[in-house]
């Protein structure tokens, strides 16, 4: 049944095939949209009809590679970007709440807690709808009653920005604290008896402690960001994200140039992963 | 340990400010404005006529059932196809290539929902790698329809959201000690009275948390019902989009959307409360 005990053989052969089944299963349509990206078709699905970087190259009437495809790359700028702000203010805000929950005693720190969890619980659509809806009715009295017109309450980069935020900083807190748990105090509690501010001895005890936390926080916040779709969907302007954009040409007007940029995620995530694993070996 | 008051703050009012404005006014403003109302004549009043919307269009609280009762047994579904691998990663395989399968489940999850999605939509098409390969090797003459079906779209909930429910599994089973099962072996207790008296009592905790976060993707997706689903396959969310993206009705889009933050709340609870867990346990 387990490592050290001993199995039937018909027992351990159909284990090991569920779980190569299983494995086919989760890896099959990543390596079909990846095979399909190099299709010299002009349909997402088969024929294979041979070799070709069309996709990724050709500027010609009839196919729009994603490399000239202007449209395309701007959403993933924007998503870029979208994820490096969302990713850099929920590390900073995540951390504070971490440090908040696992350091101090207050009353009230329950609900705040639980408040600062919830976002795993709300479907991302409610956090989108909720958001929109009060951005707006804050700008509209703003509007009205004080005549001041705030740019970033309106659907556009900034609300997308706000509304991942709110969850993104969920996560981070969960995996800053997770390592601040194993935090040894006393370190802390030295640095204040050698005469370091509260202050100081966080910044210069507490913080470098936590650096390889943040860091993967960080990249945990990136990578939720930059695929997010169900709450963006409510609160994106003119300018889409990826995901946004990629919905709604699968929706209208799919070529396999879709194939090309998933192949380019794909890539790009097994990559990450790569290198996760080198980093791992090191240590 | 001394503590000065003003660290405290500096803590306090950047996560009192985060959970204020963008978590509990949001949903205030939610529900409040899921009372408003705009008459034929262009009064605005408040009135509970969102809400009879709901209840007086069979469409809409027809979907909303189906949605729930789906969404749960996506639920198990993915807890039975996912506990034999969690098991496998964590108690059967080698220790060194248990990492590396972990890892494997974490690539699908990174590299986002759209893209998973659009594979499927290749693999199940009437002229997709399935059908092509089904006919090829002759076991079928026209292509099966599995595209725009309730099938193709439980395919797509299952795998977007499976794998959230294998990691919290995994890491509760690691926390078993396995001398526990080679005790009850020894003694003579069959692999079903392993299964049902130590495995799975231990794991609960994982099933749980692994549990409420599948069903809070299933029930809050749309991606999947939408690209996958058939015309038949109606998913509550698709709804709300209309109301917000089609409609432009933000009011009634509201009351559906505090609909479905009261019934996945409610499920989420009764699942906590069955299996007497803290919401605490599922962050971590």
């Amino acid at each position: 049944m387990i490592r050290s005990l001993p199995n039937s053989p018909i027992y351990k052969y159909t284990f090991r095939l569920y779980i190569a089944l299983f494995y086919i299963f989760l890896v099959m349509p990543l390596v079909v949209i990846s095979v399909l990206a190099f299709n010299d078709s002009n349909f997402i699905a088969l024929p294979w009809e041979g070799f070709s970087l069309d996709w990724f190259f050709a500027d010609t009437d009839d196919r729009l590679g994603l490399f000239a495809d202007e449209d395309l790359l701007l959403s993933i700028w924007t998503s870029i970007e979208t994820a490096f702000v969302v990713a850099f203010m929920s590390s900073i805000v995540g951390t504070i709440a971490a440090l908040l929950f696992e350091e101090e005693k207050f009353r009230f720190k329950g609900l705040l807690y639980f408040l600062a969890l919830s976002p795993l619980v709300i479907p991302g659509v409610i956090l989108g709808i909720s958001i929109l809806i009060s951005s707006t009715t804050a700008g509209t009295f703003l509007d009205n009653k004080l005549g001041i017109d705030l740019e970033w309450l309106a659907p556009g980069f900034w609300l997308v920005v706000i509304g991942q935020f709110s969850f993104c900083s969920t996560y981070v807190m969960l995996l800053v604290g997770a390592r601040l748990k194993k935090f040894d105090r006393t370190l802390e509690e030295a640095a204040l008896s050698l005469r370091a501010t509260r202050l100081e001895a966080i910044r210069l005890v507490t913080i470098p402690f936590l650096k390889p936390a943040i860091i993967s926080a960080f990249v945990v916040a990136f990578l939720i960001s930059f695929s997010n779709f169900n709450t963006t969907i409510f609160l994106v302007g003119s300018d889409p994200t990826l995901p946004i954009d990629l919905y709604s040409r699968i929706k209208f007007s799919s070529t396999p140039v879709l194939n090309a940029v998933s192949f380019m995620i794909v890539l790009f995530i097994s990559l990450i992963a790569v290198i996760n694993i080198v980093m791992s070996r090191k240590k | 340990m001394k503590k000065s008051k003003y660290v405290f703050y500096v803590l306090l009012v950047p996560v009192l400010l985060w959970l204020i404005t963008l978590i509990v006014l949001p949903h205030i403003e939610l529900f409040l404005s899921s009372f408003r109302f705009e008459t034929d004549e262009g009064e605005k009043i408040i009135s509970l006529a969102n809400y009879m919307a709901f209840f007086s269009d069979e469409i809409y609280w027809r979907t909303f059932l189906n949605t729930a009762v789906y969404s749960i047994s996506i639920t198990f579904l993915a807890f039975l196809v996912t506990f034999p691998v969690a098991f496998y990663i964590s108690k059967v395989v080698a220790k060194k290539y248990s990492s590396f399968l972990t890892l494997l489940l974490l690539i699908p999850i990174w590299i986002g929902e759209l893209v998973t999605i659009y594979g499927w939509m290749i693999l199940l098409g009437d002229n997709g790698v399935i059908n092509n390969f089904l006919i090829s090797i002759g076991l079928i003459d026209t292509p099966i329809e599995m595209l725009y079906t309730d099938f193709s779209m439980t395919i797509g909930l299952l795998y977007m959201s499976m794998l959230f429910m294998i990691v919290p599994i995994v890491s509760t089973l690691e926390s078993l000690d396995d001398s526990l099962i080679e005790a009850a072996s020894d003694l003579g207790a069959s692999k079903w009275t392993i299964f049902t008296k130590i495995i799975i009592p231990h794991s609960m905790p994982g099933i749980t948390s692994g549990g409420i976060i599948v069903f809070m993707l299933v029930i809050g997706d749309y991606v999947a019902p939408n690209l996958l689903g058939g015309k038949s396959s109606l998913w509550f969310t698709e709804q709300i989009y209309n109301k917000f993206l089609a409609t432009f009705n933000w009011n009634e889009g509201a009351a559906f959307g505090f609909l479905l933050l009261i019934l996945s709340s409610a499920i989420i609870w009764l699942a906590l409360r069955a299996s007497g867990q803290k919401l605490e346990r599922v962050g971590s």
